[in-house]
């Protein structure tokens, strides 16, 4: 027994890919292990960590709770995508300066759920952005920095 | 020329990788030609494995190795770090749920889950022991196979090991005011975000693990001894772990992987789901008995202390945590007599390890509820009450032990100053404060090398593990200021034992201390070899020329930049200076735990919050966590890693749990069931306060940081909910219903006026 595949298009941080996917792969396999985007991180597999927070289209979603066939046609931002050649983006910029970085390993995640929030609120408040990131968790707990580190990313960008 | 990098809040080294996606941890690695492998567990903790059936297995395209007990070699291979106590596989019987009976290794993920699910394994389940109760009943079946604890007068009981201390003597010791309880601790899991990976390749040459450890040496010496290879055919490669906390301190599956690595040829690599992992390690649960006597002014006259610590199905670290933690289970307060023992308990439940704090918490959690209790029945102030007992700095506050290294009255009183001790509250508030201490190490070994390479940069080789506590960045600070070179030209490279020197380990809040000691007489080491080579260069002696931060000072005042002199001590051929720092600490046998502790830990913690009378549910308006460092090497690395000790502490005060079935299965498992704390669960306000008084064994007067701020959030926080709300609480967690059940079945004679 194969397992059953599906051709999928995806346009990932602006390259399109046309892949061959199994049916039950979920995108973040895909990004992961097809695209080698390891940026995207997996821990719960089970969308109660964030950790493989994406963009897809206007959405922020758990790539674990995405098949890969439902992304088909769709626009992906990841990680690897939110800067450019030059620049940081400045939520990651902010999240360097204030020292909200420890291990790092729900920070691409992170950075993922803070860059959509400011995109929809260009001047949360601090409740605002527990809220909105409270489906990220970091262990090493580093909340405090990493609300300071959204604040000063909306500052930046108004 | 640089100055002054110590001391300042330098950002971290790697964030930039961290912040884009691109540092790769293990389960990010690829490797050619790897085989996945795949794990098959049992739906209980205890069986009788009568057979196992992997043909159905074998017919699943890809499938390249099945792996049970019979694959393996007979007597099972066993390792540890301690005891060589844990099969590769589960042979006859599996001691805890999650424990394998078999692994398939497939070309592809899905082939090796498919054949996993495929394995048929007949088994009969057979009754487990989960809990202290049951661990401690004579009549419980044996955890242990008494065969395999030769010459072990406990071998026929569930008890590992006993530790006992005393001083004075608590039969004589007379007191105004007796005060004994039963205080517990729940078992938690670390839950660092990275789940556990690993990868064995080997060939004719050795094997080489890549594996999300915290101590690559110690995995080392492991692998080398269960294989038997020699050390240096063990080459172990760790990337920066993405959270550790302990739980990554000690082999797991690697020995598995090796095997079956050599039997296909081929690299084989296990990414454990974080279902896995919860299964994988966690922290002794405890319940700790405590008898206190108290003059009537409130002055400690005896501790008499009994504690079981569940540890689980193997050792692992867990003989340690115990021992070490309950030398220090009478705080850091003058206890004129006091009785100890700690008992190391085996049970059919996942192995503990080391977790921050290492055993420390579940003796604070009573012993500070211990304080509250006597000072509500003395009618004393919980803050006086502490004062009145702690040890002044360089007292003896356990005979024969290490003095109290830090002036402790200052961190309380700044922690209380913070939280406006004494000032009235708000109706339905209440504070607590609660101090912990925590022994460093008391033996170890950190080496390092120093490249001082022909352009004046550095290589920095250590054995140190930077898992989100930031040892490269704060290596690199004394790297750059010891030699005068800017940080971007320091490159401190970890993680692989075929590159860098022997480190211990990165555990107990050491690495500042002995790495940082390391590197500090690596770095006076080059400065001799350039005052060696500047002296020959200008025919003088090499005591006459001074190195201070990169400039060298010659005899009559000219002044040149250490790179200067280096390339013209090397001359056309070129080169570079290479000089070994080394910091031992030699283990003490005489000792009760093996040597004195380097450092205590020192934390005070004090909260203010809000109970809600209908719910149960705690509100924390402040949270002061006060550490006593010593000198804040880089202030901003202490705040960050005391912060998240704090959070981490809330997490097991107020809602953490692993709640186990009758199976021991445990019934929470993932991260929809086991709640850690998220940005709501966050104090309305944290501040972290440091104290530094350059009083630390380490570098620059530093002490070790990390674990602190976690040791005392339990009983702070409990302290608070007694405060507002009368009730006492002696277990934990403080979920809402527990709270609730107690406000509403309040005994009056347990609360305060």
């Amino acid at each position: 027994m194969t397992p059953q595949t599906m051709n999928i298009t995806l346009v990932v941080n602006g390259q399109h890919h046309s892949l061959d996917v199994a049916v039950h792969h979920s995108l973040l396999d895909v990004l992961r292990n097809d695209l080698d985007l390891t940026g995207t991180k997996e821990c719960c597999a089970e969308g109660e960590c964030g950790a493989c927070t994406v963009r897809m289209d206007e959405k922020a979603v758990n790539a674990c709770l995405v098949l890969a066939v439902e992304a088909d046609g769709r626009d992906i931002t990841t990680i690897e995508g939110l800067a450019t050649e030059d620049h940081l983006s400045p939520v990651q910029q902010a999240f360097l300066e204030e020292g909200a970085v420890q291990c790092g390993f729900c920070i691409p995640g992170m950075v993922m759920s803070a860059a959509y929030l400011l995109e929809h609120n260009d001047a949360p408040t601090e409740e605002e952005i527990r809220e909105a990131l409270s489906g990220n968790l970091c262990r090493c707990a580093g909340y405090k920095r990493i609300v300071r580190a959204v604040q000063r990313a909306a500052e930046a960008g108004r | 020329m640089t100055t002054g990098n110590v001391g300042r809040p330098a950002g971290r080294i790697g964030g930039l990788d961290r912040v884009t996606g691109r540092q790769r941890y293990v389960a990010d690695l690829r490797l050619d030609d790897a085989l996945h492998v795949k794990l098959v567990t049992l739906p209980c903790a205890r069986a009788r494995i009568v057979d196992i059936d992997t043909s159905k297995a074998w017919e699943v395209p890809g499938v390249r190795t099945i792996f049970t007990a019979a694959d393996l070699p007979d007597p099972m291979p066993r390792y540890g770090v301690h005891y060589d106590d844990r099969p590769v596989l589960a042979v006859g019987e599996t001691k805890f749920h999650g424990e394998p009976v078999a692994a398939v290794a497939a070309d592809t993920l899905d082939a090796a889950q498919r054949a996993a699910a495929l394995v048929q394994v007949q088994y009969e389940e057979l009754p487990p022991v989960l809990d202290v109760r049951a661990a401690l009943d004579p009549a419980a079946p044996l955890v242990v196979d008494p065969v395999l604890r030769p010459d072990d007068p406990l071998a026929s009981t569930n008890i590992r090991r006993e530790f006992r201390y005393a001083w004075g003597d608590v039969d004589t010791a007379t007191a105004d005011l007796v005060i004994e309880n039963t205080y517990t601790f729940p078992m938690v899991t670390h839950f660092a975000i990275e789940p556990h990976g690993f990868v064995v390749a080997a060939d004719e040459s050795g094997v080489t693990v890549w594996s999300s450890i915290q101590h690559p040496y110690i995995l080392q010496r492991v692998m080398a001894r269960v294989l038997g290879l020699p050390l240096s055919r063990v080459r172990v490669i760790a990337p920066d772990p993405g959270g550790a906390f302990g739980g990554k301190g000690y082999p797991k599956f690697e020995p598995l992987l090796a095997y079956m690595a050599m039997a296909t040829g081929r690299p084989c690599r296990l990414v454990l789901t974080l279902e896995e992992t919860f299964q994988a390690v966690r922290r002794n649960n405890a319940e700790v008995r405590i008898r206190t006597g108290f003059d009537s002014d409130g002055t400690i006259r005896f501790q008499d202390i009994e504690a079981d610590f569940l540890m689980g199905a193997y050792v692992d670290i867990s003989a340690r945590v115990i021992s070490k933690s309950s030398h220090l289970a009478a705080g850091p307060y003058r206890v004129p007599n006091a009785r100890i023992l700690a008992r190391a308990l085996h049970s059919h439940t996942p192995p503990s390890t080391a977790m921050r704090g290492f055993g420390t918490p579940q003796f604070s959690w009573a012993l500070e509820q211990q304080m509250d209790e006597a000072a509500r029945r003395l009618d004393m102030d919980r803050l006086e009450i502490r004062l009145r007992n702690l040890a002044r700095k360089g007292e003896e506050f356990i005979p024969g032990d290490t003095p109290a290294d830090g002036d402790w009255f200052e961190s309380v009183r700044r922690a209380a100053d913070a939280i406006g001790w004494g000032e009235p509250l708000p109706d339905g508030r209440g504070r607590g404060l609660a101090v912990g201490i925590k022994s460093s190490a008391t033996a170890g070994a950190a080496y390092s090398i120093l490249r001082f390479l022909y352009d004046g940069s550095v290589f920095v080789l250590v054995g140190t593990s930077d898992m989100g506590q930031g040892a490269r960045t704060i290596l690199t600070q004394i790297v750059s200021d010891e030699l005068g070179v800017p940080p971007e030209a320091v490159n401190v490279v970890m993680g692989d034992t075929a590159a860098a020197p022997f480190d211990y380990s990165t555990s107990a809040s050491r690495s500042t201390v002995f790495m940082g000691g390391s590197v500090m007489r690596g770095c006076a080491e080059l400065k001799d070899q350039v005052r060696e080579m500047a002296a020959r260069l200008r025919g003088c002696e090499p005591e006459e020329i001074e190195i201070d931060r990169g400039v060298v000072t010659f005899p009559g005042g000219e002044q040149k930049g250490i790179v200067e002199v280096v390339q013209e001590g090397l001359g056309a051929v070129g080169g570079e200076l290479i000089a070994v720092g080394l910091m031992r600490g030699e283990a003490d046998p005489n000792h009760p735990i093996g040597g004195r502790p380097w450092f205590y830990e020192f934390n005070c913690t004090a909260v203010e919050l809000e109970v809600d009378r209908r719910t149960g549910e705690v509100l924390i308006h402040k949270h002061v966590t006060v550490a006593d460092v010593g000198k804040a090497i880089n202030p901003q690395h202490v705040e960050s890693q005391d912060e998240g000790a704090a959070i981490m502490g809330l997490g097991h005060t107020l809602m953490e749990h692993l709640v186990l079935d009758e199976h021991g299965r445990i019934v929470n498992l993932g991260a929809l069931d086991y709640r850690i704390p998220t940005t709501k669960d966050m104090p309305l306000e944290l501040e972290s306060i440091i104290v530094e008084n350059g009083d630390g064994p380490g570098p620059h007067g530093a002490k070790g940081v990390g674990e602190g701020g976690l040791l005392c959030v339990a009983a702070a926080v409990a302290s608070a909910v007694t405060d507002a709300t009368g009730v006492v609480i002696r277990d934990l967690p403080l979920t809402p219903e527990r709270i609730w059940r107690a406000i509403n079945e309040v005994t009056p004679s347990e609360v305060s006026p």
